[in-house]
């Protein structure tokens, strides 16, 4: 008997909109999201306050870049708030979140529900992904929005002095920080994709969230290795600091495309491992 | 086989075998669950149900063998054939902190067959079926383990199913709740879908079922309709007496092998399997007070489910509740 004499069949909704919808409430309904998007909304104002409260004048190139000039532009708090968060701080949210797309499904038991919907095993990924990736644009921008808001209320805000030297406006200077948040959200997509392959390997979600982060460490530590330096644009890490050429003018979009080449090519990579290993694997939690 | 036999099987295996590195898990099973049959699944924990229902499932691929369910093969078929089939598989799992009605729209919205626009009616229906409705937008975790298990079996009667396969729906219930779920599955039953139900314990099975297969350390030991299997047991008599070493002693001289044993009230009695001998129990009494016995309670037992299914399975099978 063929599905299409079968009075039963129902047609297929390929699209998934409405799981990735539940995908994104399951997500943000939990707690954990939203202490971490909390978290790093903190980023930007503990290093706000920090600076407000402190007598000490930085020499120009002191402390971490943009840092020397939150005082004279509340604007720069991003900036130099998302410099902070990159080496580790988003890495672990992303880790959080990535490893626990499959795993977590798996260790609460709702993963065989899911198959025995039957969602289909390539849906739930490119739905899993999709959401994870939301939450990667939604923490890079929480962080944008924290800093702009803080910055405000704590300097004087104004046409903001770029690295070449060049001034733009204020509006100007906010789509810039969109365009900051939009990169170092694609620069953690790869990251994303390692932990969508992670957490398809287990069902500890701690295992893959640790995993994940240990991936991240790693990048960072063989790109400030000179010997490696043959390897190094091919990291996953190589461009997350590479944002900074976004605040020059005219804009240097070198490293912004060379950032979405290396990242497409960790979703290609581990997306298809992903894949491989979770439409085989046999579903034992 | 031809077109017919299959449909009319709503499941069946041939050789079916999953091995977990050495053990295995299944060892080639042959199950044969006929259309419209209240199927019992019977065995001791760890006899190998779950990985069956895994199997059947599409959840975890065989080593070997074959499986059909509702006419196709799986899992090359799970698109087509899951759709039609509701399952409860190794007890309910949900997300905690969503209520109960969420959860389902999520499972509901994972079905890529199923349609948006009845969802909130289809969940609805299902809670109010197994009598959820007034906890529908209570979170899960302030569920209590019986409000799981039916929010489980909701989840399973989203859709109308063809095959609904239940891995042990009434665990962790209070005896009110098993009771209600088995009436649930006998109005779905009344409905003509076909139930395919597990369970550890006897009872369960035996109240419910038409037809029933007894695993037992990864194999099938026995399976067919249950008033057959019951056949297949031994007729034995039960004396209560004081006299007990009396008592055996007449029995033995009748040519019966009589055995000590307690009844619930943990009263000393005989009971001795009649074995093929075509003793009438009149005359056993007889012989009994000839001889001086106090009899104070005799009887003639008919087969049980419970001995031939401790006799299949062998001794620490949990058959009580």
């Amino acid at each position: 008997m063929s599905s299409s004499n079968n009075p039963v069949a129902k047609i297929k909704r390929p699209l998934g909109l409405s799981l990735f919808a539940t995908e994104l409430s399951v997500m943000f309904r939990r707690r954990r999201t939203y202490a971490m998007l909390g978290a790093v909304a903190l980023i930007p104002i503990f290093l706000a306050i920090a600076v407000r409260l402190s007598s000490q004048v930085l020499a120009p190139g002191e402390g971490p870049p943009f840092l020397d000039r939150v005082t004279q532009n509340g604007l720069f708090v991003g900036f130099t708030a998302m410099i902070v968060g990159i080496p580790l701080f988003l890495p672990l949210t992303i880790a959080v979140v990535s490893g626990d797309t499959i795993a977590g499904e798996a260790g609460q038991g709702t993963l065989r529900y899911l198959l025995t919907a039957p969602v289909g095993r390539a849906r739930l990924l490119l739905v899993k992904y999709a959401g994870a990736a939301t939450f990667v644009f939604a923490a890079t921008l929480t962080l944008m929005i924290s800093g702009a808001l803080i910055g405000a209320a704590l300097f004087p805000v104004g046409p903001v002095t770029l690295l070449s030297g060049d001034v733009i406006s204020v509006p100007e200077s906010l789509l810039r920080a969109l365009l900051v948040a939009v990169y170092v959200s694609i620069s953690l997509l790869g990251l994303s994709a390692v932990g969508l392959f992670i957490s398809t390997l287990t069902d500890v979600p701690v295992g893959a969230m640790a995993a994940i982060v240990t991936v991240s460490t790693v990048s960072q530590i063989l790109d400030i290795l000179p010997q490696l330096s043959v390897i190094h644009p091919w990291l996953l890490s190589h461009n997350w600091l590479g944002f900074v050429s976004l605040l020059r003018q005219p804009m240097d979009l070198s490293s912004f495309g060379a950032n979405v080449l290396v990242q497409l090519g960790y979703i290609a990579v581990f997306g298809s491992l992903a894949y491989s290993r979770f439409t085989t694997k046999d579903i034992l939690s | 086989m031809n077109e017919l036999a299959q449909e009319s099987l709503a499941i069946e295996t041939r050789s079916l075998t999953k091995q977990f590195g050495s053990h295995k898990a299944v060892n080639s099973i042959d199950l044969v669950v006929p259309t419209g049959a209240v199927f019992g699944f019977l065995g001791p924990n760890g006899s190998g149900k779950t990985t069956t229902i895994r199997m059947l499932l599409g959840l975890i691929s065989a080593t070997s063998g074959e499986v059909r369910v509702l006419g196709q093969t799986m899992p090359q078929n799970l698109n087509s054939v899951l759709p039609r089939v509701g399952a409860l598989v190794e007890g309910p799992a949900f997300y905690g902190y969503l209520s109960g009605e969420a959860n389902l729209i999520r499972l509901d919205s994972a079905d890529q067959f199923a349609s948006a626009k009845d969802r909130i009616e289809r969940v609805r229906a299902a809670l109010e079926r197994v009598g959820l409705s007034h906890a529908a937008k209570k979170k899960v975790h302030a569920y209590s383990l019986g409000m799981k298990q039916r929010l489980g079996i909701a989840n399973a009667l989203l859709q109308p199913r063809d095959l609904l396969i239940l891995d042990e729906p009434t665990n962790g219930l209070d005896p009110q709740g098993t009771r209600e779920v088995r009436n649930l599955v006998r109005s779905l039953a009344s409905t003509g879908t076909t139930i395919f139900v597990s369970s550890h314990l006897l009872a369960e099975i035996e109240q419910l079922c038409s037809h029933v297969a007894v695993m037992s350390a990864g194999q099938i030991v026995a399976q067919g309709k249950i008033e057959d299997l019951r056949k297949e047991g031994e007729t034995r008599i039960r004396v209560s007496t004081p006299d007990l070493d009396a008592a055996s002693a007449v029995l033995v001289t009748l040519g019966l092998e009589p055995i000590k044993t307690m009844d619930a009230q943990l009263r000393q009695q005989i009971v001795a399997p009649l074995h093929d001998s075509k003793l009438e129990a009149d005359k056993i009494v007889a012989a009994l007070v000839k001889a001086k016995v106090r009899v104070s309670g005799f009887a003639v037992e008919e087969p049980s489910l419970e001995d031939r299914f401790v006799s299949l399975t062998g001794e620490g099978f949990d058959v009580v509740q």
